[in-house]
């Protein structure tokens, strides 16, 4: 069961030659022995999760039919702890809100369930989603699954650990400036940002709202996509969610590609790129000819631009929306001492409640968005946002392309520690996104591919390439990828078990 | 509002565009963040911020002109919710989401007589 995707589970429980209990009863031994060694869930829901499993059990029992049920029926899926949940804690790895219970489910939480999928527990993440390491969660890091010394990339890193290492089938994460993606690459699995508004992010704890979007990660092309359609669709209570009918990606995945072109920015083949990368991704470049796609030299705004205009607008939008953390309505609260002033409340509150890295991003956004600087800075952050926009806007209408490729991240896995600390300048981990936060300056649908191991240390790493596609273009998108999928040889792969951390 | 010894002020001597903040500018965020950095931090925050903003110094060197700033993720407008009543977080709820909770109301400090650490711009 390890290995089944979520389709064949599905299909197994529909076939009646597994129950909904006994998979998720599986689900959940293997995250309890994982927990030592990889620390991927920060809360796992046990009771809760087989009730839900019996549930759907007894209704097939009664002989209701598997569709009734839902496309995701008896599949065990993860959660990232920025999703709130009704049941259970929501904490973002923060000690802000390490005890808070939200009073409702996201949207897509809720649709997770609505179509049958059985939320087996929430995932560990770098503090409210700001990092790409996950070593940034007040809970302590999570761990590749296949390598222990290494981080998962981040900061859905628990989501995209859990599905690497064959926990569950496919996990929800959210995308700021590359957290679905980057990961996906680092764990060998599929991560799928989707457009911006085609998901509701009603109930997804916010970092940088224009940014935002919550998607799949899993092991196949085809369990992405189905969690996808899933999820996506209007939503009355998101007021950014667009007016439309879910997606249906899934049933067309199989179509064919005829004429397809695949552009290729120059910064994909720059010389700062890690060796093992360069040489999976040329490989890659010459399995999408294989394919029969017309490769096309692009040039769009530099990636040095692109990451300066995502570590502006991005801290400046977290600055706003972390400011909700006061210690007076709900969140963390510091013991003050009497007499002491609502100032210090606040100020207390915030102090004790926020890690490094989300303080160091709220100093940054209250800083680019300062009277006499929001010019200087935000301003022509939004500014060239809007040229990066119209750039892929041009590559898919004007030169008739398909999807952007590029690799996802310039190297493999790194070693835990090896970007951060005291010293360690902040811009070596933010280089990790380089290649991830064009797509959601632009507000388009990305999605993260295995595409080769490399060897490092004696152990195999694995590496990812992204697809860009041109926004609501989800279903080509996909199709691209599933077709890559079959050529790879690198799809599907769940890591070795990993024995437990010394 | 900028304060005249604040170096990283735009058009300030010795060349905007490096971006390097100076300890009182991190002392300076941090009270309009409603945040306390121990004095000890100081020094590490402000070679970050320094370093991030030199790398966004790059911005100001790329050819803008005439670009319409872009806030928003997508072209179509934010959809209205129908105007009518919905269901909202009863009492209860709040009182449990609470730190504090005393008698039907959220207990703070006494916000009278309290003196803003920055000069009223910002905040919480």
């Amino acid at each position: 069961m390890r290995e089944w995707s979520a389709s064949e589970t599905r299909s197994a429980v529909a076939r009646g030659s597994v129950s909904a209990a006994e998979v998720t009863r599986s689900s959940l031994e293997r995250i309890a022995a994982s927990q030592p060694a990889l620390n991927a869930f920060t809360e796992v829901f046990e009771d809760r999760a087989m009730a839900r499993a019996e549930a759907i059990d007894a209704r097939l029992a009664s002989g209701e039919p598997i569709e009734a049920i839902g496309p995701l029926a008896g599949v065990p899926v993860a959660v990232k702890d920025n999703l709130c949940t009704a049941f259970g804690r929501t904490t973002c790895a923060s000690r802000m809100l390490e005890a808070y219970r939200s009073p409702f489910s996201a949207t897509a939480v809720e649709r997770l369930e609505a179509a049958g999928a059985v939320i087996v527990g929430k995932t560990n993440l770098d503090e409210f989603a700001m990092g790409s390491s996950g070593e940034h969660s007040a809970f302590g890091p999570t761990r590749n699954p296949w390598d222990t010394s290494r981080v998962p990339g981040g900061s859905s890193s628990g989501s995209a650990a859990a599905v690497a290492a064959g926990l569950v089938p496919v996990a929800l994460g959210s995308d700021t400036g590359g957290s679905i993606r980057q990961p996906a690459a680092l764990t060998g699995t599929v991560g799928l940002k989707p457009t911006y508004g085609t998901v509701s992010r009603w109930g997804l704890v916010a970092f940088g709202s224009s940014l935002d979007q919550i998607g799949p990660i899993a092991r196949t092309v085809e369990d992405a996509a189905l969690v996808f359609d899933a999820v996506s669709g209007r939503d009355a209570r998101d007021s950014t969610c667009l007016d439309r009918d879910p997606a249906r990606t899934r049933a067309v995945l199989g179509l064919p590609l005829d004429g397809l072109r695949v552009a290729v920015p120059s910064q994909a083949r720059d010389d700062a790129i890690d060796g093992g990368v360069r040489l999976v991704f040329g490989l890659t470049l010459r399995a999408f000819e294989d394919l029969g796609a017309e490769l096309v030299d692009i040039e769009l705004p530099s990636a040095e631009e692109m990451l300066a205009a995502y570590y502006t607008v991005a801290p400046a939008e977290a600055s706003s929306n972390l400011a909700r953390y006061d210690g007076v309505r709900y969140g963390r609260r510091a013991d003050l001492p009497e007499g002491a002033p609502l100032s210090d409340l606040y100020t207390r509150s915030r102090s004790e409640g926020f890690g490094s890295e989300v303080k160091r991003r709220i100093l940054l956004g209250t800083h680019v968005l300062r009277a006499g600087y929001a010019d200087r800075y935000y301003l022509r952050a939004l500014k060239m946002r809007r040229l990066i926009r119209s750039d892929y806007d041009a590559v898919f209408s004007v030169m008739g392309c398909d999807a952007v490729l590029t690799p996802t991240t310039a190297g493999p896995a790194f070693a835990l520690g090896s970007k951060l600390g005291a010293g360690v300048d902040p811009m070596a981990m933010y280089h990790e996104d380089l290649f991830t936060v064009g797509a959601n300056l632009a507000g388009l649908p990305a999605v993260s591919l295995p595409a080769g191991f490399v060897p490092v240390d004696g152990l195999s790493l694995p590496v990812g390439v992204q697809l860009t596609g041109p926004a609501l273009g989800e279903a080509v998108l996909m199709r691209v990828a599933r077709a890559f999928e079959g050529v790879s040889g690198a799809a599907g792969r769940v890591a070795p078990e990993a024995a437990p951390a010394v | 509002m900028v304060s005249t010894e604040d170096n990283s002020a735009p058009g300030a001597a010795g060349g905007a565009p490096s971006g390097d903040v100076t300890a009182e500018t991190v002392r300076r965020l941090a009270a309009l963040a409603r945040l306390t950095i121990d004095d000890d931090a100081i020094e590490g925050y402000r070679r970050d911020l320094s370093s991030v903003l030199r790398h966004a110094a790059c911005l100001a060197e790329a050819d803008l002109e005439g670009v319409e700033p872009m806030a928003r993720a997508c072209a179509e407008v934010n959809r209205l919710a129908d105007d009518e009543p919905g269901p909202t977080l009863d009492a209860e709820t709040v009182a449990r989401l609470a730190p504090a909770w005393e008698e039907g109301f959220i207990p703070v400090p006494k916000v009278l007589g309290d003196t803003p650490t920055d000069s009223g711009e910002g905040g919480s």
